[in-house]
């Protein structure tokens, strides 16, 4: 029997896979290899809301009943956090096939689409980021990094690595401050990086896992045809999300670049990075293992390493850690749903996690999800627990740690 | 029962980019410029798709020419209108006046648009506060207008709509109006419906926008008005910020109260 976290994950679903032809591939046969044991919805944090849980939509799917489930709205709390495909014992790709599939057609049935995931979705077309922010201003941070900020289409030399910033670290300010410790860092590692700067845009995941595919191509294509400009060795990227598109979904377009995220990265200069780590921390911290890093693509030691290569630092783990992490509720669109989860009177995952953390007695709650910052900064204080607790991405403790 | 209905749709600067006065100081700096679809015309074909929806009928989409409007033209089709048509030869940037001047002009001169039951436009645009354009295309068209409309309903067949109006303090009015009118939609009953890019993408491939010569007429509705000068918002005076103690500021704050005659 094939057991969990086996790397059944499809390496690169089919873009043109649809509910019309789930057949026609692999990924899509294995749905009828359902043994019906639910421990999909066992695993997945919003079952309880869901009128239909994952084992039921493949059950509906199989008696020809979809339609049903597209008239119910309970597949929106899909946060697509891989812990049904995780789990899987048949190896269904649950959350990079079918949900999201089904889940355009809950959409598309809605009365009224939510207003929030409407506006982000309209903003990652027009301006490449979800927040509506001007395009031209993705790259002004880099103002105020403190060290110079190499952009390709200024100084168009080839690199050694592309950092593919993303929207959060670019617009988001506790995300900028996340960008400029990245670049900090980068300069003390001497690595030879530039960015895309204006020119980048959302590499567009959560559009594909929200259900917008035209959306998600078109960013796909984008980026595709501005990377193709420049040359260079890795694409090193700040956003899990990005990494999990380049890695599993660009690839339908060609994309065969070699791509990483940082954390990852910056683990493989340790030995580097360590002898600069100076300033003692003093504090326990936990990590949270974000969905795409961790469950999708088993990255759960390298943050782990680089957290306790800083002095005085105790990493402690919660109750849910590595494969079993809980999802912050930000993934598949969920980013943009907190109004509607909160009218539907859900219980905000990114709370449940935080309380999760706070019980585990540390100071820092450690992340490497643009995502996370805002989402656990917000959790804390609509329970209190904001004088108990920060958040800290991770290359954030790195970079106070090399300040002497 | 069917209704034919027209919308206007006017691309208006998109202010996510800050706005430069050019430097002939009178018009706005195109460098950065982006256009983007009025946004109270996307709630007048919201509205118009709704009728279609709840009447049957067709809507068309008529555009001046300016940059990103094919963009704006597709996604209306993607949403389901059935039609799109661009109005070009006009030359520069419209004012208010030109651009419903040079639409009801377009409107009557092009075979099959009119009559129309409904021509249906937004109450107001960023560059249009004072909301001109439907009453100033009503007027060209020698057709009744109503404004600030947030509500239709048909019965063709009596030839009239009963159309509800927004006032202010909540205030709501039900007005009848004979057919074909001109509304100017202040909000549709529904937000405007998102439309899923693919279907933008299929519209590209499947539809076809129809370019419209119409060129710009001598009198154009030009000359009546003329921007003499575009300026930025200057400050001119900055806030008294009052310091000391809560009982202090509390005098100060009488003090400058009385000082103005407000107390």
């Amino acid at each position: 029997m094939v057991t969990a976290n086996h790397g059944v994950f499809s390496p690169s679903p089919p873009c043109d896979i649809g509910l019309d032809n789930l057949t026609q591939f692999p990924e899509g046969r294995r749905l009828w290899t359902c043994i019906q044991c639910g421990t999909c919805a066992g695993t997945c944090p919003y079952a309880e809301q869901m009128q239909y849980p994952p084992r039921r939509i493949i059950g509906m799917l199989r008696a020809g009943q979809l339609d049903e489930v597209f008239r119910s709205d309970g597949l929106l709390n899909c946060v697509a956090c891989y812990a049904c495909t995780a789990k899987c014992p048949r190896g269904i790709d649950l959350t990079g096939v079918l949900l999201p599939l089904v889940k355009e057609q809950v959409l598309q049935h809605l009365p009224q689409m939510p207003a929030e995931l409407q506006k982000a979705l309209e903003n990652k077309l027009r301006y490449g980021n979800p927040m509506g922010e001007s395009p031209r201003k993705r790259a002004a941070w880099t103002h105020t990094a403190g060290v110079p900020i190499r952009i390709f289409s200024e100084d168009p030399r080839p690199a050694d690595t592309l950092w593919f910033v993303e929207c959060y670290f670019s617009y988001y300010p506790r995300g900028q401050q996340c960008a400029r410790a990245t670049a900090q860092i980068f300069q003390a590692l001497g690595i030879d990086f530039a960015i895309l700067g204006n020119q980048e845009k959302c590499a567009g995941e959560c559009g594909r896992l929200s259900w917008e595919r035209g959306l998600y191509s078109t960013l796909m294509e984008y980026n595709m045809l501005v990377l193709s400009k420049y040359r260079f060795h890795r694409i090193v990227t700040s956003c899990p999300h990005a990494y999990d598109a380049f890695r599993y979904r660009y690839t339908a377009l060609g994309f065969d670049y070699v791509v990483t995220h940082t954390t990852p990265f910056l683990a493989q200069q340790l030995s580097g990075l360590k002898p600069l780590l100076k300033r003692k921390a003093d504090c326990r911290v936990t990590y949270h293992d974000s969905c795409c890093l961790g469950r999708h693509s088993s990255i759960y030691e390298e943050p782990r390493l680089l957290l306790q290569a800083i002095p005085g630092m105790h990493l402690v783990e919660m109750t849910h850690n590595r494969v079993n992490t809980l999802c912050c509720g930000g993934g598949g669109g969920g980013m943009w749903l907190d109004t509607y989860y909160k009218s539907k009177g859900y219980e905000r995952l990114s709370e449940r996690r935080v309380k999760e953390a706070v019980a585990t007695g540390a100071d820092v709650l450690a992340v490497a999800c643009p995502y996370e910052i805002p989402r656990f900064e917000d959790a804390l204080k609509v329970l209190g627990y904001e004088k108990r607790m920060i958040v800290r991405d991770i290359v954030e403790l790195l970079a106070e740690a090399m300040e002497v | 029962m069917s209704v034919k209905m027209i919308v206007l749709l006017k691309m208006v600067p998109d202010v996510v980019e800050e706005l430069e006065v050019a430097a002939d100081g009178q018009t706005l700096d195109t460098e950065f410029l982006r256009l983007i679809a009025n946004e109270l015309d996307n709630h007048a074909l919201e509205e118009a798709l709704l009728l279609k929806e709840r009447y049957s009928g067709t809507v068309t989409v008529v555009a001046l020419d300016a940059a990103e409007v094919d963009e704006a033209l597709f996604t209306a089709l993607a949403k389901g209108a059935d039609q799109a048509l661009k109005i070009t030869d006009g030359g520069g940037p419209q004012s208010t006046l030109s651009g419903a001047y040079r639409l009801a002009q377009a409107l009557s001169t092009l075979p099959g648009l009119l009559p129309a039951d409904l021509i249906l436009t937004g109450a107001q645009a960023i560059d249009d506060l004072d909301g001109m354009t439907a009453p100033l295309v009503a007027h060209y068209l020698r057709l009744p207008q109503l404004d600030i409309v947030t509500q239709v309903s048909l019965d063709s067949s009596a030839g009239v709509a009963t159309v509800w109006r927004e006032f202010p303090g909540g205030v709501r009015g039900a007005y009848e109006i004979k057919l074909p009118a001109v509304l100017g939609i202040q909000a549709a009953e529904k937000p405007p419906r998102y439309v899923p890019v693919s279907k933008v993408r299929a519209a590209m491939k499947s539809q076809v926008i129809q370019s419209v010569p119409v060129p710009s007429a001598a009198d154009g509705g030009a000359g009546l008005s003329v921007v003499e000068e575009m300026l930025k918002p200057q400050v001119t005076e900055h806030a008294q910020m009052l310091e000391g103690s809560p009982r202090e500021m509390a005098d100060q704050l009488c003090q400058v109260l009385s000082e103005h005659g407000l107390l």
